[in-house]
């Protein structure tokens, strides 16, 4: 209105600047780096997961950071705060202007990015998805962490083990039409009756993925079937209620249960006996794949056809499947030994 | 009496236009925030690597579309003092609604145009509980928030709708030819001009800062208040929804839960740009300002690599400085005014 607005008006344009030259300065040091490249080509990788603060994708991240610096790429990680649909888009977009040599994304939606990340490998940048695939058509590889044959596989495989066999068992699903969840039950089914003859699926009961719910199905499950030696529960929310329910209950050690949680959620139960093992995927072979992946692209050592062969550092050596896609590899089984190591 | 009003405005000197023209329009708010935009551009372009690239603009510029747009409504609407923070999920209604209509066969341009019509609907039923029944607008649209958000997540659920027509969603993303000015801007300029128009040229627009600086004043004078406010969040419905079709063929993805939290940072955007969330103060220009400084900020910072935490921190005391900045000069203000007239009229109230 008078003098002093501009003063004031002219003196917070001053702190801005001054913050955003001192930010620019520190930038521009880290940003050599991520031009500099190399002879095998420019190796500056950034990942940009779901959102930042999320402790399943600072696992995968950190996964990706050391399989990069196993190589002596540059790591970076970019990202938004939430996982809105389009908030990674102008993440895609700075990190095309910036001229990284390749971006490792987990998408929060598959159709938002797929300009952006087009936009980028028409300038050269290397897509690989992980966790969460775009369409096809927008990426270069699929680094994917489980198929439904390997899910199934390795529960059933689990829950045999621990009840020696033979005996009956339940299910306690998430919704009844959760997709996911029905091709795993239906190809459990199919193991079962090839491998497992003496074990008894006597009911599949949905707890909806609503923890009081899941914690209900599990008590009305045990009472219900009184011989009952086994639970899987193929879904994080089902497991861990069941475990609450199981681990201060008379079933506590008698009953088995198995099925996909996080080690940060099954941590007690497995300390405390209620629980042997249960399975997911290692989230951070998953991020140190796709960082090796994207090498691989970068470097040219593959296109992302059917049949690439790469090599993986520690993992090993991985081919491309159908439709761009690497397949990690069988779950990953935590157990007491283990789970130690695991902060997800 | 008589004699009175003829000789007050010959003794009366008012500070605020004892100046020339030029002088006041230059020594504004939104002089202040436009200054700004130019000094962080001029030293983002000169530090920050790439910055200067005519593709940042285009990046940007697709990026804000639906806050500018969207804050142009909100202008005029926190000028009336009322608020609206059902913006967003209009968004999202509007979005669905496009999405759902164009799967079932109905081609974009009609699907938008129900689209829109279902925004103006929305706006509307706000409009109905503020000024109708009476309730104060961030009550109202608080649970419209609600509603609006529920509803585009029900009708469409988890799924996506994402096979739209490739001429539309080009279009989104085109840019005018030889500029790297996006051709959604043609469609800003045009509304921008029309809700400049309508705020500071119309009778209707003086009646919008009339009853932001006091409400029953402005209805003795003759303002028809509820039917403005009315007219206002209806028009807040429309745009918002416009700006959800945009929304959607630029991401080519209609979904439920598109553009959440986006209300805020409009009203940010808006309150950045001098708009007194108090009501009676602000303009159009300012507004758009504010857009663009929160937008080249983030923009400039991302690509000097700083993460989006302390990118929200930076836009974040902005604000709080700009707030609190008017508070203080405004009290300035007063006080210079006290002191140098003793029985002058009482200040305008400010923020």
């Amino acid at each position: 209105m008078t003098f002093s607005t501009k003063r004031v008006g002219a003196l917070a344009a001053l702190a801005v600047s001054v913050a955003l030259v001192a930010t620019g300065c520190a930038a521009s040091d880290g940003g050599d780096g991520g031009s500099g490249g190399g002879d095998g080509g420019n190796l500056a990788i950034t990942f940009l997961p779901k959102n930042l603060g999320n402790p399943y994708f600072d696992t995968s991240d950190a996964g990706g950071k050391a399989a990069i610096e196993e190589f002596g790429g540059t790591y970076a990680e970019v990202g938004p705060t939430e996982a809105a649909p389009d908030a990674q888009v102008s993440f895609i977009n700075t990190l095309t202007q910036q001229g990284v040599g390749g971006i490792v994304v987990s998408a929060n939606d598959p159709e938002a990015i797929c300009d952006a990340l087009n936009e980028a490998r028409d300038n050269g940048i290397k897509v690989v998805t992980f966790d969460s695939d775009t369409n096809a058509d927008c990426r270069d590889l699929f680094i994917n962490q489980a198929t439904a044959d390997g899910i199934a596989k390795v529960e059933v495989d689990e829950i045999a083990k621990q009840i020696g066999n033979a005996g009956q068992i339940a299910i306690l699903s998430a919704s009844a039409n959760a997709t996911n969840q029905n091709a795993w039950i239906e190809t459990m089914k199919t193991y079962l009756a090839s491998d497992y003859p003496d074990i008894e699926l006597v009911d599949v009961v949905y707890g909806d993925d609503d923890d009081q719910t899941s914690f209900d199905k599990t008590a009305a499950l045990l009472q219900t079937y009184p011989e009952l030696k086994g639970i899987i529960s193929p879904t994080t929310v089902g497991i861990a209620a069941a475990a609450r329910y199981l681990s201060t209950s008379a079933f506590k050690g008698k009953v088995a249960l198995t099925g996909l949680g996080t080690p940060n959620q099954m941590r007690d139960y497995v300390e405390d006996g209620t629980v042997t093992s249960f399975a997911l995927w290692n989230p951070g072979d998953l991020g140190y794949l796709a960082a090796y992946a994207a090498k691989a692209l970068i470097e040219g050592d593959i296109t992302g056809a059917e049949g690439d062969t790469f090599d993986a550092g520690k993992l090993g050596s991985y081919t491309v499947g159908a439709d761009g896609a690497v397949l990690l590899g069988d779950p990953y089984v935590f157990d007491k030994d283990n789970i130690g190591d695991f902060d997800f | 009496m008589t004699a009175d009003i003829q000789h007050a405005p010959a003794t009366r000197s008012y500070r605020d236009y004892a100046q020339p023209a030029w002088r006041r329009l230059l020594f504004t708010r939104e002089a202040a925030i436009i200054a700004l935009l130019a000094i962080v551009y001029v030293v983002a372009a000169v530090s920050v690597r790439n910055f200067a690239a005519p593709i940042t603009i285009t990046y940007l510029l697709l990026d804000v579309a639906t806050i500018l747009l969207i804050a142009l409504p909100m202008t005029l609407i926190i000028i009336t003092g009322e608020i609206d923070l059902s913006v967003a999920s209009v968004v999202g209604l509007s979005s669905v609604t496009l999405g759902t209509l164009h799967q079932a066969g109905m081609p974009i341009e009609a699907a938008g145009a129900v689209a829109i019509l279902v925004g103006a609907v929305a706006g509307a039923v706000n409009g109905f509980f503020i000024t109708v029944v009476g309730l104060p607008s961030l009550a109202v649209t608080i649970g419209t928030l609600a509603l609006f958000r529920g509803l585009a997540v029900g009708l469409l659920g988890t799924t996506a709708v994402t096979d739209f027509t490739e001429f539309w969603t080009d279009l989104a993303k085109s840019k005018i030819p030889g500029t790297p000015i996006p051709s959604v801007m043609v469609l800003f300029v045009v509304l921008a001009i029309v809700f400049a128009v309508l705020l500071h040229l119309t009778p209707f627009g003086r009646g919008v800062y009339a009853i932001g600086l006091a409400s029953e004043a402005a209805r003795f004078s003759g303002v028809r208040v509820e039917r403005t406010k009315f007219i206002l969040f209806v028009l807040s419905g429309a745009v918002s929804a416009l700006a959800g079709i945009y929304y959607t063929l630029r991401f080519g993805s209609a979904r439920g839960d598109n553009a959440t939290g986006l209300e805020l940072s409009v009203i940010a955007a808006v309150l950045l740009g001098g708009v007194s969330i108090f009501g009676g103060r602000g303009n159009i220009l300012g507004v758009i300002a504010g857009v663009l400084l929160i937008g080249i900020l983030g923009s400039a910072l991302r690509l000097a690599n700083v993460t989006s935490d302390v990118i929200n921190i930076i836009t974040g005391a902005l604000l709080v400085a700009s707030v609190v900045s008017t508070s203080v000069l405004a009290w300035i203000h007063r006080k210079r005014i006290g002191a140098g007239i003793k029985k002058g009229p009482p200040a305008p109230a400010q923020d």
